[in-house]
């Protein structure tokens, strides 16, 4: 033993503790996280004893937090953080100044001195990103409208971090020897302003270029750890001006989320994401401190599930203003009623001053239970509460990890997607179907679909689903800007591939066209226009020409929508072009029907007001 | 899809009912424009009205050009008589119709290597024309007799094992006054309903079966190198 280096042997544990737990965990349908909260108990202080310097750790795996709001910021592209100002600002506010109040009150009716009372409240308001963005994406909650908005609360939780750890001295009893004078603090200010605005220019002006240059020297792992020294650098500043790495992760994602590095950097980046959340959870379940829950149990119980309950009071009213769909409350209340790794932080940075240092090793032990209280919690929804609101929690699906290779790859099956492989398959075309919504896949599978789960806009899961080899890829799913990233990643990556996509409305096929799809269609346009045809022969109509009378219209739409192409930015000339190429129809349609007329007048004699078949003759009274 | 709507044919009753003709008779009008039709219209109207008669207008059951092969096979198995009602377009059959033949008529089916099920069956056109009947002479501006511009038909028949019977024609269709159209009309239903007991069928020969394609002409089609699916015509209708 004396010749194994501590590192080795420290690696060793840690992961010999995840690989053991965590399948374990999950096979008992408790999920990941619960898992590492139980391997790091295990190991720690209160389990085996394995491992010591809980803190270290747990500072060192806060890096997996960095790195995964980085990926969220790389998903999120600038004009829909833009969209997202709205939730993020008001519920985000309302979250955090609702659950703190609440706490505060509660502080203080229990008598707490109301500095403790108050950094308390403030430090337990804010939730755990970790957990909730984990849970979230285990459960393909983001694109849901409580996903949505958990997303934009997190997010201003992180925002607001800023803040409170800037009243933190201010709390401080003693005279402030440390109170900064007017120009200290202009200067403090500056600075934040400063790295943040390097932070926006860099991304905008130099990084792409500098990331162009380093995947122009082909060397894989220097891409990776270009990937890597970005967050570390902007977390190093972040640190410096004392601001939220996390929060400066963030922002240099959003800011490369419209690069076209995006990818890249998701797909090398996610591994030590992964692995550093996990040692993470583990530091967590290592740093509950049983000592504190053992000596004093009923209080500390009182304490988590006091403050839970105070927490998830508040969130569930801001989800009711919210006006989220009623059965995906109790999941999105619990998804943020934990405390948060933030909250390690206030407490620590508080000092002896305000929180002494019983009482903030005390709550450090409460909302690491409520860390691990909340995913156990979120079980016992999925089996109990949720079956009675008549919806199954999201089943656990495995993810697509054989490689595939057939000839067609579609991604999205549901009402469009289906049709088109129900077309195919018949005809001995082989098919892959990739799809991310488990309810659709279950019901699916139960028609006897084979369907792979998995979120086709991940370049990894296309190419294990075998697109590189693909004849053709059909992009059927009903989000637009899904379709737009597949399409992007289909353009960047594999630009040989013909791909056939599917279009809600005109200015998404615009969109789609500019990425270069060749074969886009909208998706209500035939079965508008064969509506269109059955009504002409309500009207009366032989079907031959009302077939024929829509298919003019479809030519003439076909070649407007052409036009309109170049200049569909500017909707001004959009409308124009569009009012004039109606106006052109109306006028040829016209003079069609007049001459039919004028040609039935001269061979049949007939005086044209009622056409031999009875039906009144269509012409413009 | 319009599917077609499934045939709702009585088989011809041993007991020839009074205004039904004693064999089955499949009749298929082809108008591209029936908004334009002055004399096809009538004759389908003519058509429908006589009980017992499967009726196919064309243009509405494929509008879109998409026939159901296995489904027309099956009517026209059940005919007797198949007649072709169409004007004459450029001197031929209507696209639709044209397709028609490209497609149910297949090989191994209508013709070639077990191909009989059309064998015996009789084919009528009445056909209606824009040029008066003057011009369909050598010296009117079609230089041709209308006749001549049939041996398509003719062939077609022929290579199927079927009778082409003497062609119905209304020349001038678009300005022929209405007594002859009424007349034209009133002779196409009767000929329907009293099938097949025309008085120029009585010396017609029956047809002989065609065995005049050299083999050669087609590939050899033999089942068992054939892949085990079901080709051709194992659709439902």
């Amino acid at each position: 033993m004396e010749h194994v280096p501590a590192w080795l042997l420290a690696s060793l544990i840690y992961l010999a503790a995840a690989v053991i737990v965590v399948p374990l965990s999950r096979a008992l349908g408790l999920g990941a996280i619960i898992g590492y909260l139980a391997a790091g108990i295990a190991i720690g202080p209160w389990g085996l004893g394995l491992v010591s310097r809980v803190e270290d750790v747990l500072h060192f795996a806060e890096f997996g937090v960095v790195l995964m709001l980085f990926l969220v910021g790389l998903e999120l592209e600038p004009r829909r953080l833009w969209s997202l100002r709205r939730p993020i600002f008001g519920w985000g506010s309302a979250q955090v100044a609702g659950c703190a109040v609440l706490l505060f009150a509660a502080g203080v009716a229990l008598g707490a001195p109301w500095r403790i009372a108050l950094v308390a409240a403030l430090g337990l308001a804010l939730s755990s990103t970790a957990i909730a963005l984990q849970v979230m994406a285990e459960r393909n909650m983001l694109a849901t409208a409580s996903g949505q908005a958990g997303f934009s609360i997190l997010l201003f939780q992180d925002v607001a971090a800023i803040p409170i750890l800037a009243l933190l001295p201010l709390l401080a009893n003693s005279v402030d020897s440390h109170a900064m004078t007017g120009t200290t603090r202009a200067l403090e200010a500056l600075k934040i302003v400063g790295v943040i605005a390097a932070i926006v220019l860099g991304g905008r002006l130099a990084l792409r270029p500098l990331l162009r240059w380093i995947a122009n020297s082909r060397t894989p792992e220097i891409f990776t750890a270009a990937a890597l020294l970005l967050v570390v650098a902007i977390a190093t500043l972040m640190q410096l001006v004392g601001l939220s790495m996390a929060l400066g992760a963030f922002l240099a994602g959003v800011l490369l989320a419209e690069s076209e590095y995006r990818r890249e950097l998701e797909t090398d980046i996610e591994p030590f994401k992964g692995l550093l959340l996990g040692l993470f959870f583990i530091a967590v379940g290592m740093s509950i401190d049983f000592g504190v829950l053992l000596a004093q149990p009923l209080r500390m119980i009182t304490v988590v599930v006091g403050f839970m309950a105070l927490k998830g009071l508040a969130i569930y009213g801001v989800s009711r203003l919210m006006q989220l769909p009623y059965q995906e409350r109790p999941v999105f209340t619990l998804l943020l009623a934990q405390g948060g790794e933030f909250a390690f932080v206030v407490f620590q940075s508080a000092g002896p001053q305000v929180l002494p240092p019983a009482v903030s090793s005390f709550l450090i032990g409460a909302v690491a239970l409520s860390m691990l209280l909340s995913p156990l919690l979120l079980v016992a929804i999925d089996k109990w509460l949720l079956p009675r609101y008549g919806m199954k929690g999201s089943p656990r699906m495995e993810e697509i990890s054989e490689p595939q290779s057939a000839n067609v790859v579609i991604c999205g099956f549901g009402r469009y997607g289906q049709i088109v492989g129900r077309t195919l398959v018949p005809q001995g075309v082989s098919v892959t179907v990739l799809d991310h919504d488990p309810d659709t896949i279950e019901s699916l599978r139960q028609f006897g679909f084979r369907v792979f789960y998995g979120d086709a806009t991940r370049l990894d899961l296309l190419r294990i689903a075998g697109v590189a080899n693909a004849r053709a890829v059909v992009i059927a799913v009903d989000d637009v800007d899904q379709s737009l990233e597949i399409a992007d990643l289909m353009r960047e990556h594999f630009p040989e591939v013909p791909v056939v996509a599917r279009a809600r409305n005109v200015g998404h096929l615009f969109q789609l066209r500019e990425r270069g799809v060749q074969h886009i269609e909208r998706e209500v346009f035939e079965s508008s226009l064969r509506s269109a045809r059955s009504v002409l022969e309500a009207l009366g109509w032989p079907a031959a020409e009302a077939r024929e009378a829509t298919m003019a219209f479809r030519r003439a739409n076909v070649q407007l929508t052409d036009e309109m192409y170049p200049s569909y930015q500017d909707r001004n000339k959009m409308i124009a072009t569009a009012k004039e190429g109606r106006r052109q129809f109306e006028e040829q349609m016209a003079r069609e029907r007049a001459m039919r007329h004028a040609q039935r007048q001269v061979t049949f004699g007939w005086d044209g007001e009622r056409a031999p078949d009875g039906t009144k003759d269509d012409r413009h009274a | 899809m319009t599917a077609p709507a499934s045939p709702r044919i009585q088989h011809a009753a041993q007991d020839a009912r009074e205004g039904a003709p004693a064999r089955a008779v499949y009749v298929i009008v082809a108008h591209p424009r029936w908004r334009d039709s002055r004399v096809n219209r009538r004759l389908l109207e003519a058509a429908r009205g006589i009980e017992g008669v499967d009726v196919n207008d064309l243009y509405s059951t494929y509008p879109d050009f998409s026939i159901d092969v296995a489904a027309e096979q099956r009517r026209l198995a059940r005919a007797d008589l198949i007649v072709l009602v169409h004007p004459i377009y450029w001197y031929s059959m209507p696209p639709l119709q044209k397709l028609w033949f490209d497609e149910v008529l297949s090989w191994g089916w209508a013709y070639g290597q077990d191909g009989h099920a059309l064998a015996n069956k009789d084919l009528w056109l009445v056909a209606s024309t824009g040029g008066p009947e003057d011009s369909y002479r050598p010296d009117g501006y079609n230089q041709h007799p209308f006749a001549a511009f049939l041996p398509a038909y003719e062939q077609t028949s022929h290579l199927c094992g079927m009778r082409f019977l003497p062609p119905q024609v209304l020349y001038g269709a678009r300005r022929c006054d209405d007594a002859a159209l009424d007349a034209h009309v009133g002779e196409f239903a009767g000929r329907l309903a009293t099938y097949p007991h025309w008085p120029e069928l009585i010396s017609m020969a029956h047809a002989a079966e065609c065995q005049a394609i050299p083999s050669t002409d087609r590939p050899h089609f033999s089942p068992a190198e054939a892949m085990d699916t079901n080709a051709g015509t194992g659709r439902a209708a």
